[in-house]
């Protein structure tokens, strides 16, 4: 692995990585000297930094965190720094490792953002399933407290600090930065609508507050330790740096791989012995989700594409947050479609009307094909709900076969926030892909036998 | 349900284009609204113009383009932006709208047929509008229990509900009390109540009202009519001297509902509970249909002429002097107006006043520059709160004094013996000893602040409070009665304070009762005449009238003496309890005991009259007459006549009409209660802009304010209190908003919300007394002693008790009343308290 740049991951495999004596004797850059070389510069040139890096944001949306930062109104204080530990995407695992493996390096990551943006109030906010996390870095911050690394006159300089450890009660909405800054003030956690709420204008408390992911941060030591020119010459001009990614599904080897962004591509990941290690059992890949469940799903055609956000936009699904779920030909696609659906309707918040009744509504309709009460309509009224939940063509790949385009990313939405549209992902790939599966289930009432093998041992 | 068209002053244009016609809006101004006024209505559910938009039913999506293509947005989230185009009927607009309604059906459970709401519910009218001809949902539907009682009136169906967040945010966000919310996520959302924490809002009627289904349902209501069986009338509510505009609802000549009216200067179509189910009270079982007479001990039925005959002989047998008529708050202004002419010019006596000894003085009202709601609202203002607690007694301002704290930056500085509801939203709250309230007042307003503070009052505190009032060009003054332990002279002498170090200061009196301030400029007050003539100054009245007394009468304490020393041969008591109203229980019991005749004209029997009426004339209710009121800030409205009274029972105007020719005038409402307006109206500079044309004008639906510029208010003498015993503590008596009184116990359904009779004390007090919540602890005043139970409150300060009026206790005696230890003519009442 060594022509790998490990950025983030360099003490995954380190005894006692998440201790602070772990943080400084390993790793490649040396741990809590950064926020020193931070604390050297202006708060205005660190965040030049990380602008010129062009450090995208991980959490999903890739927007460059450096621009993001800018966003806060001048002269409007305090300002909050909160993190998104609230990782729950599923096939999303790359969050936790960080915290559970690296805290310090979060920390450090969250020292520098302070700084540059001028908060002295850090939240960090994690998922509330995710205890060994949390005690992870409840300790670390102990730690760091203790050897003054955070608190009051960090390093002796006039810089404070200080992190709050929040945990959060199990939402999955609550990922999504305005439903997670609600549930830090102690509401139930329903996202804002932007506009009027952008957090960088109207967040926390009504005040300027920047919502990072936890890996954003975690990039932020090694880059203050190697710089921008280091930075950039990893991945490509759009894309600089490396991403986690959490493969699973059906391949041989299944983990959290830390990849050069924009340069790797799905082949590469599915097959490198370094990486995925081969479709699973020399079976055949059927599909894949890019980025995660809210993402529309890529097929065999679309597994020699770079990960590189624009482009995987324009093929027609995102990066997202880093979680590619592989299925072979033995996944059912119904069954897959309705798993994943499922999850959106159980984890609609109830806001608004076309995501609360519209999931649940879709799970139903594919609830009852799959029971064989399907009916010769149901596909068109199941994209017709899905229509009216995520408006005009949905974002989809490409299938040559039948003479379809892709379509680019993002979807349109008649909701406040993306979870509803996120549902109608499956949906749409799946049918439009497979079609025939879905009729043979209403029509002929078959029940397709699910061939899918049983996991490795343990998984 | 009467909406008003929206009114918005243009003075920041912003043009927009709406369905291609250009259409101009104000800065600021909500999509949805502009849309509205320009003849564009978007249909909606979550959105309310008096609430926080919030985005939530997507409903109200239009397609909007500023300049980078179309896009589906919330027209109640988007503020106007120049040169925005708005699609208010497109495909992608009508595919919306028709999803939304969808989605809303999928799980609504279509009870129309047996839903109170079915004929005005904007699911059902919004579907026939904007939805889909048929359902394409064919799995089986959400299920909850049928109605849960979320609170003693207020029932829940949460398979009707639409999670639109219109109840629940008006329960945080409008009533400060969020007893309900949102449980449950997904399709398993649900609105409910805390476990074991029912939603006891005093404004929980409002909820039913905003709830576009029928998922909000309250009990008076309930299966009792349908919508379009209704007919209504617009009115005002008389609950308390507010004065909100409502809708009065009846089928079948009897009276089902009152909806709230968005009357913009009042109260932005909220209501108090009290006041939304008093019609209650109008239908109760209880009311008079004919008049009584007492034979034998016992009242009975007797005919009108025969009961108008003995009570104009007994008038004609006694010395003018000699006779006394109490109330006339619960009257019309007309009634107020016949009945002063008859008292003041028929029978010759001056010895009338409109309060029970637990209002103000009329100087106080009438005398003093005025400022009407809105004045003491207006946006970063500042006021200085002399008045009752809000909440209890006169609930729809506290809405609007809790909006003015929250949302418009207004400074309130409350000055209040003990904690109130408005304490929370206050931005100083002091609490001087009882009686003591002018000296912190004057050390407030520029006085010499001693190091160890005023009236308990830390000097901290003052000086804090001072730098809010400090140089305030238009000081808002609410004044009003306390503590009915504690005698009207403090209220004057600290309105006295502040006259002479705050002169522009301006004054709106906080009274109970609806038409107090009516009957008040009616003359029904000793040295009053109509139109703020007085008996000094009394205009052209004794050419009008024939006659004028002579000499200023008594007020409601000195008739009440004067007819328990047996000076009073006739006493009326015109809507009177004062049994039940007045603060010294025990000065009224020998009044009434020791008058003459004592003839009560009242729609019930009340407690004054059981005991002691000889006469009891029927009177009409709210809803049975028509008429004017006029409420606390001198705002005239119409009131409408909806049903018939039950039985023989008449309007007062006509009773007293009925008298005076009994007693030889026959002139006095020749033209029926228009013409003793209209005469108001001639006489009257302060009355002339309150015409019957101009209340008629539809511009004016929400009443025309009287003139406001009082000056004639001559401060009394500086009060001299006694020094407090270090034994002893003060006591409160204030009031709850649902207790004991005639109305209230008429409602059925807001019969049992009053609490029992309570003794509340501050923890420091209990301690040192040795007494635990829950114990009985024995009060000694002066006078007499009592027991009560002992409650801890942490708005109670030390040194002071706390008890409400007209409360019972849990044997339901009103022995438990504190009129039984207070003393009337006393400054304060001092008690000492001891377990056992």
């Amino acid at each position: 692995m060594s022509d790998v740049p490990r950025i983030v991951s360099s003490r995954f495999e380190t005894e006692g990585s998440h201790t602070m004596e772990g943080y400084k004797s390993s790793g490649t850059y040396a741990g809590y000297e950064q926020i020193r070389a931070a604390l050297a510069l202006s708060p205005d040139e660190v965040s030049s930094l990380v602008k010129d890096a062009s450090v995208l944001g991980r959490g999903g949306a890739g927007f460059p965190a450096g621009v993001k930062w800018g966003f806060c109104p001048p002269d409007v204080w305090p300002r909050y720094l909160v993190v998104n530990g609230d990782e729950s995407e599923p096939g999303t695992y790359k969050d936790r490792i960080l915290m559970e493996r690296d805290p310090h390096q979060l920390i450090e990551g969250c020292l520098i953002a302070a700084y540059a943006i001028g908060a002295a109030q850090v939240f960090l906010y994690v998922r509330g399933e995710m205890a060994h996390a949390q005690e992870r870095i409840a300790a670390a911050l102990n730690e760091a407290y203790a050897a003054g690394l955070v608190g009051k006159n960090i390093l002796g300089t006039d810089f404070s600090v200080d992190i709050v450890l929040h945990w959060g009660a199990g939402a999955y909405i609550v990922g999504e930065e305005t439903a997670l800054i609600e549930s830090l003030e102690g509401n139930r956690g329903m996202p804002r609508l932007k506009p009027p709420f952008f957090p960088a204008a109207k967040g926390l408390y009504m005040q300027p507050t920047i919502v990072n992911n936890v890996e954003t941060l975690a990039n932020l030591p090694w880059l203050l330790s190697h710089g921008v020119e280091e930075y950039r010459a990893i991945g490509t001009e759009t894309s600089p740096g490396t991403r986690l990614i959490a493969l699973s599904g059906h391949v041989n080897t299944p983990g959290v791989f830390e990849v050069p962004q924009g340069t790797t591509t799905f082949r590469e990941l599915f097959e490198d012995e370094r990486y995925g290690g081969g479709i699973r059992d020399g079976h055949e890949l059927k599909m894949f989700i890019p980025g995660g469940a809210s993402a529309p799903w890529f097929f065999p055609e679309q597994i020699d594409l770079p990960l590189e956000g624009r482009v995987i936009g324009g093929a027609g699904s995102m990066l997202g947050s880093g979680a590619v779920v592989v299925m072979d030909e033995t996944t059912d696609a119904v069954r897959a479609c309705l798993r994943i659906v499922r999850f959106f309707a159980r984890e609609s918040c109830g806001k608004c009307t076309p995501c609360r009744e519209g999931t649940t509504w879709e799970e139903k309709i594919l609830q009852r094909i799959l029971d064989g009460h399907g009916r010769p309509n149901d596909l068109e009224l199941l994209l017709d709900v899905a229509d009216n939940i995520s408006p005009g063509p949905y974002p989809a790949a490409s299938h040559p076969d039948a003479g379809l385009e892709a379509i680019p990313f993002p979807p349109k939405q008649t909701t406040i926030c993306p979870l509803g549209p996120s549902s109608v992902a499956p949906i749409t790939s799946a049918i439009r892909r497979f079609r025939h599966e879905f009729e043979a289930k209403i029509t002929h009432r078959d029940l397709i036998p699910v061939a899918a093998a049983p996991m490795g041992e343990g998984d | 349900m009467s909406e008003r068209p929206r009114r918005i002053e243009i003075t920041e244009p912003v043009e927009i284009t709406v369905d291609g016609n250009s259409v101009t809006a104000q800065s600021g101004e909500l999509l949805i609204d502009a849309c509205e006024r320009a003849g564009a209505y978007i249909p909606r559910f979550c959105y309310h113009p008096r609430m926080t938009p919030v985005g939530m039913c997507r409903m109200c999506l239009v397609e909007v383009d500023t300049g980078r293509g179309p896009a589906l947005q919330p027209s109640c989230m988007l503020p106007v932006t120049p040169g925005m185009a708005v699609d208010t009927t497109g495909p992608a607009v009508a595919k919306a709208q028709d999803g939304v309604l969808e989605f809303l059906l999928a799980n609504h459970p279509l009870d129309c047929p047996v839903c109170d709401k079915g004929g005005e519910c904007p699911l059902q009218d919004q579907t026939v509008a904007y939805g889909p001809g048929e359902s394409r949902f064919v799995e089986e539907k959400r299920h909850h229990t049928k109605p849960i009682p979320i609170s003693e009136t207020v029932f829940l169906d949460r398979e009707r509900c639409i999670l639109c967040d219109r109840c629940t945010r008006f329960a945080k966000e409008v009533a400060g009390d969020p007893l309900i919310h949102f449980i449950d996520r997904g399709s398993n959302t649900e609105i409910n109540t805390f476990p074991g924490e029912p939603f006891s809002s005093y404004f929980s009627g409002n909820t039913v009202q905003i709830c576009p289904v029928g998922a909000l349902t309250a009990k008076p209501y309930r299966f009792k009519a349908r919508p379009w069986d209704l007919e209504e009338v617009e009115s005002t509510c008389t609950g308390c001297s507010v004065g909100c505009r409502i809708t009065v609802q009846s089928s079948r000549n009897e009276l089902l509902r009152y909806q709230g009216v968005d009357s913009d200067p009042v109260n932005w179509s909220w209501l108090c509970d009290k006041g939304r189910f008093g019609f209650e009270s109008t239908q109760s079982d209880a009311r008079l249909g004919e008049p009584m007479r007492r034979e034998g001990g016992q009242l009975v039925p007797v005919r009108w002429s025969d009961a108008l005959n003995a009570v104009a002989s007994s008038i004609s047998a006694a010395d003018p002097n000699r006779v006394a008529v109490l109330g006339g708050a619960r009257l019309t202004n007309e009634s107020a107006l016949a009945w002063a002419r008859l008292a003041k010019s028929v029978i010759g006596t001056d010895h009338t006043d409109a309060q029970l000894g637990d209002g103000l003085p009329a100087d106080a009202v009438l005398d003093l520059p005025g400022a009407s709601i809105d004045e003491v609202c207006a946006k970063g203002g500042t006021v200085l709160y002399l008045g009752p607690d809000p909440k209890e007694e006169l609930p729809v301002l506290y809405l609007r004094l809790r909006h003015a704290a929250t949302n418009d930056k207004v400074h309130i500085v409350q000055i209040s013996p003990v904690g109130t509801g408005l304490s929370p939203y206050a931005a100083a709250n002091l609490h001087p000893r009882p009686g003591e309230s002018p000296a912190l007042v004057s050390a407030l307003l520029g006085g010499e602040v001693p190091a160890d503070g005023v009236a308990g009052v830390s000097a901290d505190d003052i000086r804090n409070a001072a730098a809010m009032l400090a140089g305030v060009e238009e000081l808002k003054v609410v004044i009003g009665r306390q503590n009915l332990a504690e005698s009207a002279d403090v209220t004057m002498d600290a309105i006295g304070v502040i006259r002479s170090a705050c002169p522009s200061a301006t004054y709106l009196p906080a009274l109970r009762r609806a038409n107090v301030r009516g009957a008040l400029e009616a003359g029904l007050a000793p040295g009053r005449l109509p139109g703020r003539a007085t008996l000094d100054a009394p205009g052209d009245w004794s050419e009008r009238w024939g006659s004028v007394p002579s000499a200023t009468g008594l007020d409601c304490e000195g008739i009440l003496t004067a007819a328990a020393a047996g000076r009073i041969d006739v006493l009326i008591l015109l809507g009177a309890d004062p049994l039940s109203d007045f603060p010294d229980r025990e000065l009224a019991a020998r009044a009434l005991d020791g008058a003459g005749t004592v003839v009560s004209v009242d729609p019930f029997v009340n407690a004054s009259a059981a005991r002691s009426a000889d006469v009891v004339l029927a009177a009409a209710a709210f809803g049975e007459v028509d008429g004017t009121t006029t409420s606390c800030e001198g705002r005239v409205t119409v009131l409408s006549r909806k049903v018939t009274s039950p039985g023989t029972a008449r309007a007062d105007w006509i009773i007293a009409a009925d008298l005076a020719s009994r007693l030889g005038a026959d002139d006095v409402a020749l033209d029926g209660a228009e013409g003793l307006w209209a005469e108001l109206v001639a006489a009257s500079p302060a009355h002339a802009q309150v015409s019957t044309d101009s209340l008629a004008n539809p511009d004016q639906a929400d009443g025309v304010l009287l003139d406001l510029n009082g000056d004639g208010f001559v401060a009394p003498e500086r009060l001299v209190l006694p020094a407090q015993n270090s034994y002893s503590l003060r006591l409160v008596v204030n009031r709850a908003l649902y207790d004991h009184g005639t109305l209230v116990g008429h409602c059925g359904s807001s019969s049992g919300l009053a609490n029992e009779q309570s003794v509340l004390l501050s923890s420091a007090d209990a301690q040192s007394l040795a007494v635990a919540p829950g114990d009985t602890v024995t009060l000694t005043a002066q006078r007499s002693k009592m027991s009560a139970v002992v409650v801890v409150s942490s708005l109670v300060p030390r040194g002071v008790a706390v008890m409400r009026h007209n409360l019972v206790d849990a044997d339901n005696s009103a022995t438990a009343d504190p009129g039984r230890i207070v003393t009337a003519g006393e400054a304060v009442c001092e008690i000492r308290v001891e377990a056992g």
